[in-house]
């Protein structure tokens, strides 16, 4: 890269990008200077991917400009925006599992002994740069072994063995534990003062406002606001953000708590490594209650999530009952018809079909009911009809019905699911991280949902990592520990710090 | 601009393929030009080369519809052959078991026969691999095998032409069945027959059934994301099995067209699967490969290649060239069409920007592999 000083390390300049039906990007300019982390902000589908996509030449723009180092370029391929010092972090991480680090981060480098590898050179490099960044990784144990946060870290060091100079963190901390996100943080700020460019993509405004040097906010796919943590807090980043004022604690009107609608006695089961996830686990759920399930990732949600909606087994004697329906093992089918929706954590695996379209994902379960069929046939109009209905209801940001799902953005994926599984008029809900990825308005919205079920009388249980979230709209929070519930304690009187005890393993409040 | 790329691959690819069939051509001192000519007025060059065209591409379609709905369900149907050779023998029991039945009864009994037939052993790989992980690959090429041993066996002993046995010849045939069962001609004069409709109307029906109906939204759900359909509820490993079995009855109906449609009007053997299927069981993949796995664009593509098969066996006669070389021919266009439906994919992968959350980890991945 040729240096010049005074310009800084990228400059986009008019970038438009139109799909079919969408102006994804609508003449958007970013300037990003070394040693600084620059937030994007914006809504689901405001094209914030799209045009970081453009940047690590997975997509062309239609029109505009854009400068590396002063110098105008034409970004055609992401190995050439690697060899430009472009890294990219993706959400979804591309590693090889079965190899160790050193040689994930090899791969598609040349080594300095081609066409032999050269492992102790890489190892080397890859101690350095994670002794640099303290990003504490060994080279020499395989991927598959790693936690997630982990491997994310395994990513950064991929893209800084290439000498990434700016790197695009596209809402890398939606999979992160808190603990996790303020390790990554400190990550972000070694980068920030070895003069990298980081540009940075979250629907937390805490993060934000924790990390950013400068904030662009998006809207529609155009730069609708320019602004600093220094000038804007929370309450006014949300506004620049939705166009409107955003209650961050939505409604709770006092319910009658009606009858238990999912029973767990004694749960136990194990994880897919055939660890014990879930240990001796206890929990009711009763008509017209949100309970909060609060803990680290990885100490038996998942499981839980899984055996509660028939789709795990459970070890013998464990009992989990929805509406009096047996779930263990039951299979989704038997489950659903019970009376559950679930909302499965993993959204792009579990929840949604990439190549079906809008209107197929949205009847994805109830496709052979009567409404939708009749005599061995779909029943088009009427599928149409239900789905316009929802896609307006959920305010769900697509083109049509007929748009391949994978096309839509992260956070309209999250809301067509939700979508669909509220629509079923389920007695109880399952969800995990039902706002992972969503914007703030968004989440909002699915609040509101939540909370609208629950005073009809669903029992609703939410598994979430963010304590923000469960404290808003919980009527009870329980803390899961080591496959235990460590605790129960009424929303009311509940307090991050408490929780956070809980969360780590530090018994506080009513024991299991 | 994508249409156009998906569709001029595979035009491309048997372009190829004819160049290297001009170059075998000429090391055998023929004339490509004649040769060409030879193949395609052998197989379109007269309403009665028509309708023989037509014979040979009922198979290949069924098989084609057939492989198309496995596909859809992400399971690949290698067993063709098997399933065919399954389906002429149940329906060849149902005529020598009923030979006086009238015709409007008989006759859709021995097609039912053949799907029943073929569907039975496409259930077979289907359930070992819902449930016992058995690779279905293996599985259904091994019942292949199985099937034409089974079909040498009943052709020689239990089902063989009591004449056969009366003369000493043995040879491994059944006796003439019932004209009853017998698929009747449409021209006066063709050998063009009721088994070519039958195949038509049921490639529609497998399309029907992909995407009109609750079942085919089930296996194209399970085919994309076996996750995502059981945790909305659909039973995957039952959809695998259902998938290999309709797979399996399409073939079956082809061996039952096969027996029936057939100028002996019986079923015999040379104790090869192909002696039988002329094997209508890989060709048919090849077609509906070619017809981008849609049961519909099967039929046009299956008559592409039930007339490079006529085309070929006339070539063969016209200008005295081994008879090999039809084989081979057929063989250089399946290699071609089928490297080519990879390339297609790649290149409309390519061209149409596709999920967030598969394109970009796609893209990277070839990226490292070029840079690599
Ligand atoms: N490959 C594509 N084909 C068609 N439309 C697309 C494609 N990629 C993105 N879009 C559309 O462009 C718009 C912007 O999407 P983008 O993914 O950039 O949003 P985003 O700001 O990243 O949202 P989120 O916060 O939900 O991730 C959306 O309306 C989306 O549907
Ligand atoms: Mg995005």
């Amino acid at each position: 890269m040729a240096q010049d000083d005074d310009s800084p390390m990228l400059e986009m300049r008019g970038i438009t990008k139109r799909f079919p039906g969408v102006l994804a990007n609508d003449s958007i300019d970013l300037t990003v200077r070394s040693g600084e982390v620059h937030t994007l902000l914006g809504e689901n589908g405001a094209g914030k991917s799209t045009l970081m996509k453009i940047l690590f030449g997975l997509y062309q723009p239609d029109e505009g400009d854009i400068r590396l180092n002063g110098e105008s370029v034409k970004i055609v391929s992401p190995s050439f925006a690697i060899e430009h010092g472009i890294g990219m972090i993706h959400q979804h991480f591309m590693l090889v599992p079965t190899l160790t680090v050193a040689e994930n981060v090899a791969l598609g480098t040349r080594s300095t002994r081609w066409p032999l590898t050269d492992p102790a050179v890489v190892s080397e490099r890859v101690s350095e740069i994670s002794e640099r960044f303290g990003l504490a990784i060994d080279p020499s144990v395989e991927v598959w072994k790693l936690a997630v946060g982990e491997r994310q870290r395994v990513e950064i060091i991929k893209a800084l063995y290439r000498e990434a100079k700016l790197l695009v963190l596209d809402e890398p901390t939606a999979v992160l534990t808190p603990q996790e996100v303020d390790e990554f943080f400190e990550i972000l700020s070694g980068m920030r003062d070895s003069g990298h460019g980081l540009i940075f993509i979250s629907h937390k405004l805490r993060e934000v406002v924790a990390i950013s040097d400068e904030i662009t906010v998006l809207r529609n796919g155009r730069v609708t606001g320019h602004t600093t943590p220094g000038e804007s807090d929370r309450h006014q980043l949300a506004e620049l953000m939705v166009g409107r004022e955003v209650s961050l604690a939505p409604d709770r009107p006092p319910v009658d708590v009606g009858e238990p609608r999912l029973v767990i006695k004694g749960l136990s089961a194990t994880s897919d490594r055939g660890t014990l996830a879930i240990d001796n686990l206890n929990l009711e759920v009763r008509a017209g209650e949100v309970v909060g399930i609060a803990g680290v990732s990885g100490n038996g949600q998942r499981e839980l999530a899984e055996v509660v909606a028939g789709l795990r087994p459970a070890k013998q004697g464990s009992v989990v009952q929805i509406n009096g329906v047996d779930a263990v093992g039951a299979g989704a089918r038997t489950t659903r018809q019970a009376g559950l929706a679930y909302v499965p954590e993993e959204r792009m695996r579990d929840g949604a079909i990439g190549e079906f379209t809008v209107s197929e994902n949205l009847v994805l379960i109830d496709h052979g009911s009567k409404q939708f069929s009749s005599r061995g046939l779909l029943r088009f109009a009427e599928i149409k009809r239900h789905c316009r209905q929802l896609v307006d209801q959920f305010k769900v940001k697509t083109p049509g019905l007929d748009t391949s799902t994978s096309t839509l953005s992260g956070g309209n994926i999250q809301k067509l699911i939700l979508a669909r599984e509220l629509a079923s008029g389920p007695t109880v809900l399952l969800a995990a991280q039902p706002t992972r990825g969503v914007d703030i308005g968004a989440a909002e919205y699915i609040h509101q949902q939540i909370i609208a079920q629950r005073n009809l009388g669903t029992a609703a249980l939410v598994i979430s990592e963010d304590l923000d979230e469960l404290l808003a709209i919980s009527d009870r929070i329980a803390v899961m520990f080591e496959g235990r519930i460590m605790g129960i304690v009424a929303a009311e009187i509940a307090t991050r710090e408490g929780l956070g005890l809980m969360m780590a393993g530090v018994a506080e409040g009513s024991p299991a | 601009m994508h249409r156009l790329v998906s569709a001029a691959v595979p035009l491309m690819a048997a372009l190829a393929a004819f160049a290297c069939a001009a170059v075998i051509l000429v090391a055998l001192g023929a004339s490509p030009v004649d040769g060409f000519r030879a193949i395609f007025s052998g197989a379109f060059g007269s309403v009665d080369r028509l309708s023989v065209t037509a014979v040979r591409a009922a198979p290949l379609i069924l098989v084609g519809a057939g492989i198309s709905i496995s596909f859809r369900a992400s399971v690949i149907n290698i067993g063709g052959e098997g399933q065919i050779i399954a389906g002429a023998l149940l329906s060849t029991v149902v005529a020598l078991a009923f030979p006086d039945l009238p015709r409007p009864v008989l006759l859709p009994m021995v097609l039912v026969a053949g799907l029943v037939g073929g569907g039975i052993w496409g259930a077979i790989p289907g359930a070992l691999k819902a449930y016992a992980s058995v690779n279905e690959i293996l599985s259904t090429i091994m019942l292949n095998i199985v099937a034409v041993q089974f079909m040498n066996f009943m052709l020689r002993s239990p089902l063989i032409d009591p004449l056969e046995i009366e003369r000493g010849t043995r040879i491994p045939q059944t006796e003439r069945l019932s004209d009853n069962a017998a698929l009747p001609t449409l021209i006066g004069g063709t050998r063009l027959h009721l088994g070519v409709v039958v195949a038509i109307v049921a490639a529609i029906g497998a399309y029907v059934l992909l995407w009109r109906t609750p079942l085919g939204f089930r296996l194209r759900a399970v085919g994309h994301s076996p996750d995502a359909a059981r945790a909305a509820g659909i039973p995957v490993k039952r959809s695998i099995v259902t998938a290999l079995a309709l797979s399996g009855s399409l073939a079956g109906l082809a061996g039952a067209i096969l027996v029936f449609g057939s100028e002996g009007q019986r079923m015999v053997t040379d104790g090869s699967a192909a002696g039988f299927t002329g094997s209508a069981g890989f060709n048919g993949i090849v077609a509906a490969l070619f017809g981008g796995l849609h049961p519909l664009w099967t039929i046009p593509s299956a008559y592409v290649f039930g007339g490079l098969i006529t085309g070929a066996n006339h070539l063969q006669r016209v200008l005295q060239v081994p008879a090999a070389l039809a084989v081979t021919l057929n063989g250089i266009v399946v290699m071609f069409v089928v490297s080519s439906s990879n390339v297609r994919e790649r290149m409309s992968s390519l061209l149409q920007a596709r999920s967030e959350f598969r394109e970009s980890e796609s893209t990277i991945a070839s990226e490292e592999v070029v840079s690599s």
